[in-house]
């Protein structure tokens, strides 16, 4: 029998030596020391956080009522509501999301299934990794120069939407093309098999198997949208709209913009509405990653049985 | 059926086949292609203002002036006002993200159990998940008053309460980036230290820590380049006053909250007013960019297995 050199039973054991315990004999203080400094540091920040959305549950909370939903903004702050921002909001993400997913999962599709390694592949790789780098700021300043002027779509929902579907899309790609690649190379081999081509093999195979991970990643990226304040400011999103959208050319405000707004005021009264903004912002993020976890969840169980 | 009408019907299927796999990698391949398009519209689109805005400011008003004021009578161009403020805004972030973030890294990394790890990173992803116009609500309202009771003179608009919860936003993506470098510090370098009797507080100092150098330095620039495009939380608690100065105390203005105050006016397309914020989005898309490009060299030396 050959004997191993390492690899005994406790090395087997511990795998890594990073879970081992701190030897408490060399150096007991400094080590147990700097291990709760590094757990506070984690920990703080999130502290942190809940000490501030608490102060925001408390200062918007009283102020949350079906009104406040079905209201329009008013100069007086009592009389307040978010049923424009509400209602453009819905209409941005609804068609921000007719636009980016499908040109999203194309390009995943595009990237995973066709492109071999051309050169021009490697260019499309190198602007979406750049791309996912560049402040939104920066969209709002393309979205204001390609839609809104050289486009004519004005300072429109159609041009908010188009302007957050770029700002999307490397997020979208990304989470398409991670959903895609969870497809085992052995089916695309069966379907090849069976004298299916290339797209065959996606529409019927490749996308409905990774359908779920890839309403994920959308839903996720959509739930980070629906926050995005900036981009639409520079697009020139209205900040008082005391009516509903009709159109898709219609001027509009949304949910994060009205915040900004009263935010921007010194009125305390305001200042209210906005932490009851924020809750009702938040609790919608909230309950989109709950449908993407949910989501998650039951496509892992489903490819575990 | 003879053989001939069987061949025309397979070659007819075969065509058809072609057709639409054709129209399909077409397609698909023009999806792929918007972010070219978009890329070289953000360049387009920023070059073309900026050139016609130096047509009519020098770049000596550009560059040799600690003054802005394009929107008064008296206009002055000294892009080092909105300069000053974003790297103010951005240093007080990293100081405070920093810190936290890669000591966040390293108890994740070496410290927590598996099962903590599991719960532990989707609570910081939630921390760079939330909207930053509410991280301003934050700032302005929260802990700017709280840091007023410490620091006296300390106005309501500031560098330093925008500062410091932008550090809370932009700590968790150092901390996961962070942790993915030390991660990737091989376990036999962690082995020897301990070997030799290092212990393990000095074997995470004197060896995973340098050897994660360049990851974790790429962690950092992709911070600082996300600060330096932060736009909500400096446009709310910041202010609005350009001006030269590394007073953390004063109103300041960014780079990117200038865009935001010149936005939310009435300006009409083709006036210098509008102009200047396209000059000040290329001053932007230059700095983040050059971050960005440096972060990956940084993250592409760690691949190809140099550390130090």
């Amino acid at each position: 029998m050959i004997e191993k050199p390492y690899g005994t039973a406790a090395a087997v054991q511990h795998a890594s030596p990073r879970d081992w315990p701190p030897d408490s004999r060399l150096n007991p203080g400094p080590e147990r020391a700097f291990r709760a400094i590094c757990a506070l540091a984690l920990v703080l920040p999130l502290l942190l956080l809940a000490t501030l959305l608490g102060r925001a549950l408390q200062e918007g909370w009283p102020r949350l009522s079906m009104e406040f939903i079905t209201a329009y903004p008013s100069r007086v702050p009592a009389n307040a509501g978010i049923l424009p921002a509400l209602v453009g909001s819905a209409f941005l993400m609804g068609l921000t999301a007719v636009m980016a997913i499908p040109l999203g999962v194309g390009a995943a599709i595009y990237l995973e299934e066709y492109a071999g390694s051309s050169r021009l592949t490697g260019l499309i790789e190198v602007s979406i990794s750049n791309l996912a780098g560049v402040p939104s700021i920066i969209y709002g300043l393309l979205g204001l120069e390609l839609f809104v002027r050289a486009m004519a779509f004005g300072r429109s929902l159609l041009a908010g939407a188009a302007t957050l579907a770029l700002l999307l899309l490397p997020m979208v790609i990304l989470a398409a093309r991670e959903a895609l690649r969870t497809v085992p190379h052995s089916m695309r081999e069966a379907c090849f098999a069976l004298g299916a081509d290339r797209w065959q093999t996606v529409r019927r195979v490749v996308l409905p198997m990774s359908l779920p991970g890839i309403l994920t990643g959308i839903i996720l990226a959509l739930a980070r949208a629906i926050g995005e304040t900036a981009p639409l400011i520079t697009i020139g999103a209205l900040t008082y709209v005391p009516f509903l959208p009709d159109s898709v050319h219609s001027p509009f405000t949304a949910l994060p913009i009205q915040i900004f707004n009263w935010i921007s005021r010194p009125q305390a009264g305001f200042r209210v509405n906005a932490a009851a903004g924020i809750i009702v912002l938040l609790a919608i993020m909230l309950l989109m990653n709950g449908a993407a976890i949910w989501l998650r969840v039951r496509f892992e169980r489903k490819l575990s049985s | 059926m003879n053989a001939q009408s069987i061949r025309r019907d397979g070659l007819d299927l075969c065509r058809k086949r072609r057709l639409s796999e054709r129209v399909a990698a077409v397609a698909l391949g023009g999806c792929a292609a918007i972010s070219i398009l978009t890329t070289a519209g953000i360049i387009a689109v920023l070059l073309t203002e900026t050139v016609s805005f130096f047509r009519d400011v020098s770049f000596r008003q550009f560059l040799g002036d600690t003054e802005w004021t394009p929107l008064f009578a008296h206009q002055r161009f000294g892009i080092w006002a909105l300069v000053s403020g974003t790297v103010l805004t951005s240093a007080i972030a990293i100081a405070t993200a920093l810190p936290l973030g890669l000591l966040a890294a390293i108890y994740l990394s070496e410290y927590a159990s598996v099962r903590a790890r599991r719960c532990l990173k989707p609570a910081l992803e939630i921390l760079a998940g939330i909207p930053t116009v509410v991280y301003g609500y934050f700032a302005l309202a929260v802990v700017t008053p709280a840091l007023q009771h410490v620091i006296p003179g300390l106005a309501g608009f500031n560098a330093l309460g925008a500062g410091i919860v932008m550090g809370i936003m932009i700590m968790p993506i150092i901390a996961s980036l962070s942790e993915d470098a030390i991660h990737a510090v091989p376990d036999s370098l962690r082995e020897g230290a301990l070997a030799l009797g290092g212990g393990k507080l000095r074997t995470i100092r004197n060896v995973v820590l340098p050897s994660a150098f360049s990851g974790i330095g790429a962690a950092v620039i992709i911070g600082i380049s996300r600060a330096v495009g932060e736009t909500m939380i400096v446009a709310i608690a910041a202010g609005q006053q350009p001006r030269f100065t590394f007073d953390p105390r004063v109103p300041i203005e960014t780079m990117t909250a200038y865009i935001v105050q010149v936005s939310l006016g009435d300006t009409p397309a083709g006036t210098l007013a509008y102009r200047t914020i396209f000059a000040v989005g290329t001053t932007l898309f230059v700095f983040t960019m050059a971050l960005n490009v440096a972060s990956h060299f940084l993250k592409k030396r760690v691949m190809k297995g140099g550390t130090l």
